[in-house]
């Protein structure tokens, strides 16, 4: 027990989380409503004390920030927020002109899910907007509170750092925002403003710590990787009787392939790595990964770090360069399809040495469902008859990027690869798909244990709809293009009573259903 | 000239000038800061055409709004349209003949006042009735939902009620109105309904600038909205606005990053 006389410190007043792993997981009732209300009011703050731990000082100290809460953290970060409003527009503009109209309280997941209203994205934004108005605005200053003013101190910092950690950055509420004012953004400049003033988080900085330093996410070094690739390779001839190629490292070979590094070995990711080394094989195209760039992920957006972003980044281009590659291709993940989509060709563009012929970079499911339509490959539906399936628009995917040339290709085209692969495909309901589909609850650098209940409750809704096709069709196979998704699911789904077999992979899909060997 | 109407054109000079320099300067702001990245939230146009499209049916039919809440679209709606109506109505003090249109509009309508009334004590209700909306409301909402208020009903008093005057007022008005524009303002007209009218909306531009009213223009600048969907297409930025005096953009240099690969287990 800590001696209550010892005084806490400022860092850890502001850290110090409760977890609670007993806690029940929201009951599956078949309605996404929003919670309901208590003698007319809204009990404040039930989630305030679930927080991520606080970055060590030697992860913090790797990637150039104060190792703690340094002492003048309100100067700090009063100016770091000065500094990134001249920087951002999307920053500068949502936190003046939001009429607090309501449309989005409803629309995040995590009060869904939590029912404390802070989680609302109005809510969320609010804890910043508040700072803003008192140090930034005539408005702030001449009617404080009655504008909704704060002056940053302890309590706020200690909401900051609560939850700004329970938004997933999935952009949800920006669908419905009449100005579509995107929380996620105001997220992204909360953390980094916390990281300026010393107040890290463990997983997110830890992980970027080790992309520097190693090269992906899951901290495999370049050995380890090789290794890991020849055995699953020896056990796709075992399985097929083919010899099926993981290339690394082949210089000169068509197509880079940059997928996120729990596609190597974690469970169901590595079947899409099956998937897309069948594909490749089949298709006859010749391919590598490279131990430069062997990670797709790149946490630097989730702490809204321009440079940290750009750092991780510019091991791909350094890649494509060096394996003199034609072509580009990403992997099945959410995030790190947004950053490859929408910032890759800012952060490390242009994509001059590739083959114009092709999009820079291209989304695998793009890749694959060319290859079909083209007939390169043949898939065969019935190896997948024992599933009905259903398909789950990463947030990221849906919102934050597209495939295609028309706009909605990353809802169409995803699509009609599954349907190619198998026989039954339900979409879940209309108003938790698409762009208005929820996230998994795990995206934006959640992914860590000690918030598992935020997790599990941000992931209510998804659940929600599953489980109802589950009911009404029988579905029995939730694809998905996300290696976050993927990892938050297969730990969230059993809370709630779902089988883990039921989340996996597009590619899991198509490898299933590909028809290997000679060609008609 | 009276005390009084240099007063009154005092005020309404500083008003005017604080409402527009305010302004101007906000979308200097605005317009100064740059977008580092490509940040439409999609599925978003792949052509100028295309954003154009979107931020229409933002701004002409509220579109986000009416998916996200079909309670507060109705009442923001009607209240927009009929503050842009009275808005209209308004020229027949400033110009010199009334145009045959405005003059019929004014003389057969006699509803949008009230409508636009409604629609503000409903905006309010809402925000006392969804709990939701009650937690996220400061006092200056209410204040301001109640100045817009005030002002609607001074100004239909004014019409309306015989016994405000007003009506009997109306050449001296023109004369006042109209001529603060050209800087030759008539005597300010001694009516207490105008005057409290008049000064409620000098309010109302002066903290228009300042507050959540900068929605107005600043929906325009939402990168989420107002950026086209063509990042593989085109390279965006780096940093699309560079402004002397501002922090200059990291180059993303895509060179060789510091990326040690480690050969050892
Ligand atoms: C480009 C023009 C404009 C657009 C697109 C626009 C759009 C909107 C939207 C979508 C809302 C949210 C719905 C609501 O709460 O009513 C809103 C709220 C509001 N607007 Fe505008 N608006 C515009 C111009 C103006 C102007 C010129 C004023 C000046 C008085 C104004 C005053 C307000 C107020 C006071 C609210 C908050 C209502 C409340 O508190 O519930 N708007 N606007
Ligand atoms: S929908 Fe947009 S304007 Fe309305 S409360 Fe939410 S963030 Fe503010
Ligand atoms: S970005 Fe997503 S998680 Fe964050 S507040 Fe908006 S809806 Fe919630
Ligand atoms: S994990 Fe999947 S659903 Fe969740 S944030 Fe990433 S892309 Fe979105």
């Amino acid at each position: 027990m800590a001696d209550p006389a010892v005084e806490k410190s400022p860092a850890e007043i502001v850290s110090e989380g409760q977890h609670n792993k007993d806690f029940k997981p929201p009951e599956l009732t078949g309605e996404i409503g929003a919670p309901p209300v208590r003698d007319g009011m809204i009990v404040k703050g039930v989630t305030s004390a679930i927080k991520p731990h606080m970055a060590k000082p030697e992860i913090q100290s790797k990637l150039g920030f104060p190792e703690t809460l340094v002492d003048n953290w309100e100067e700090v970060a009063v100016r770091k927020l000065g500094e990134l409003l001249e920087r951002y527009k999307s920053l500068q503009v949502y936190l003046d002109i939001c009429v607090r109209c309501g449309s989005c309280t409803d629309k995040c997941q995590f009060y869904l899910g939590s029912s404390d209203p802070n989680n609302m994205p109005v809510a969320r934004a609010e804890l910043l907007r508040r700072v803003y108005k008192r140090y930034f605005t005539t408005e702030g200053r001449i009617f404080g509170k009655m504008a909704g003013a704060q002056k940053l101190d302890l309590g706020v910092l200690s909401d900051w750092y609560a939850y700004f950690h329970q938004c997933s950055q999935c952009r949800r509420c920006s669908v419905f925002c009449p100005y579509g004012i995107d929380t996620a953004e105001i997220s992204m400049a909360a953390r980094e403003i916390m990281d300026s003033i010393g107040l890290g988080q463990q997983y997110v900085n830890a992980i970027l710590g080790k992309v520097h330093e190693i090269g992906n996410n899951l901290g495999m070094n370049p050995k380890a990787l090789a290794a890991t690739l020849e055995s699953t390779e020896e056990d796709l001839e075992e399985e097929t009787g083919q010899k099926i190629r993981l290339p690394l490292d082949e210089e000169g070979a068509e197509v880079l392939m940059v997928t996120p590094s729990a596609d190597f070995f974690a469970s169901p990711h590595v079947e899409s790595l099956l998937g897309y080394a069948k594909v490749f094989h089949q298709a006859g195209i010749s391919w590598t990964l490279s131990t430069a760039a062997s990670e797709a992920g790149n946490f630097g957006m989730f702490i809204g770090n321009y440079s940290q972003m750009r750092k991780v980044a510019s091991r791909v281009g350094v890649a494509i360069r060096e394996m003199k590659t034609k072509r580009l291709v990403v992997g099945e993940c959410g995030h790190a399809w947004r950053i490859a989509y929408s910032f890759w060709n800012t952060l490390i563009g242009p994509f001059d040495t590739l083959d114009p012929k092709y999009p820079a970079p291209q989304h695998i499911c793009e890749f694959t469902l060319d290859l079909v339509k083209r007939g390169a490959i043949k898939l065969d539906k019935s190896a997948n008859d024992e599933f009905t399936v259903t398909f789950h628009d990463s947030c990221n995917v849906a919102r934050g990027s597209a495939m295609g040339d028309r706009p909605g290709g990353q809802f169409t085209i995803p699509r009609e690869l599954i349907k190619a692969s198998c026989s039954r495909f339900v979409d879940m309901d209309k108003d938790t798909i698409r762009e208005k589909t929820f996230c998994c609850g795990g995206g934006g650098g959640l992914l860590t244990d000690e918030i598992m209940q935020i997790r599990v409750q941000g992931a209510m809704p998804r659940v929600q709809a599953l489980n109802s096709v589950m009911q009404s069709d029988g579905v029995n196979f939730m694809a998905l293009i996300c290696a976050i998704c993927k990892a938050q699911l297969t730990k969230v789904l059993p809370k709630y009573g779902i089988p883990v077999s039921v989340a996996g992979g597009v590619h899991q899909l198509v490898g299933r259903a590909i028809e290997l060997g000679a060609k008609a | 000239m009276s005390g009084l109407t240099i007063v009154f054109s005092l005020f309404f000079y500083i008003a005017f000038n604080i409402f527009l320099v305010g302004i101007l300067l906000k979308l200097w702001k605005y317009a100064a800061t740059p977008a580092p990245l490509k940040i439409p939230q999609t599925p978003a146009p792949k052509t100028a055409a295309g954003v154009g499209f979107r931020m229409f049916q933002e701004v002409a039919l509220f579109k986000s709004l009416f998916r996200g809440n079909k309670l507060v679209w109705l009442g923001g709606y009607i209240f927009h349209l009929g503050l842009l109506l009275v808005f209209i109505k308004h020229f027949r003090f400033l110009l010199p003949s009334t145009p045959l249109l405005l003059d019929n509009f004014v003389k057969y309508d006699l509803y949008t006042g009230f409508i636009l009334l409604g629609a503000l004590a409903f905006l309010f209700i809402l925000r006392l009735a969804i709990d939701r909306h009650f937690f996220i409301s400061v006092i200056n909402d209410y204040l301001l939902l109640g100045l817009l208020m005030a002002i609607a009903s001074t100004g239909l008093l004014s019409r309306f009620w015989p016994g405000g005057g007003v009506k009997a007022n109306i050449p001296e008005i023109k004369a006042f109105v109209g001529g603060l524009f050209s800087f030759h303002p008539g005597p300010v007209p001694l009516n207490a309904l105008f005057l409290i009218h008049f000064s409620l909306v000098m309010i109302l531009l002066m903290y228009f600038p300042f507050s959540k009213m900068m929605h107005a223009f600043g929906v325009f600048f939402s990168p989420t909205r107002n950026q086209i969907d063509n990042s593989r297409q085109k390279r965006w930025g780096p940093w699309t606005v560079r402004t002397p005096g501002r922090p200059q953009p990291e180059e993303p240099v895509y060179a060789q990053p510091s990326f040690a690969v480690s050969d050892e287990d």
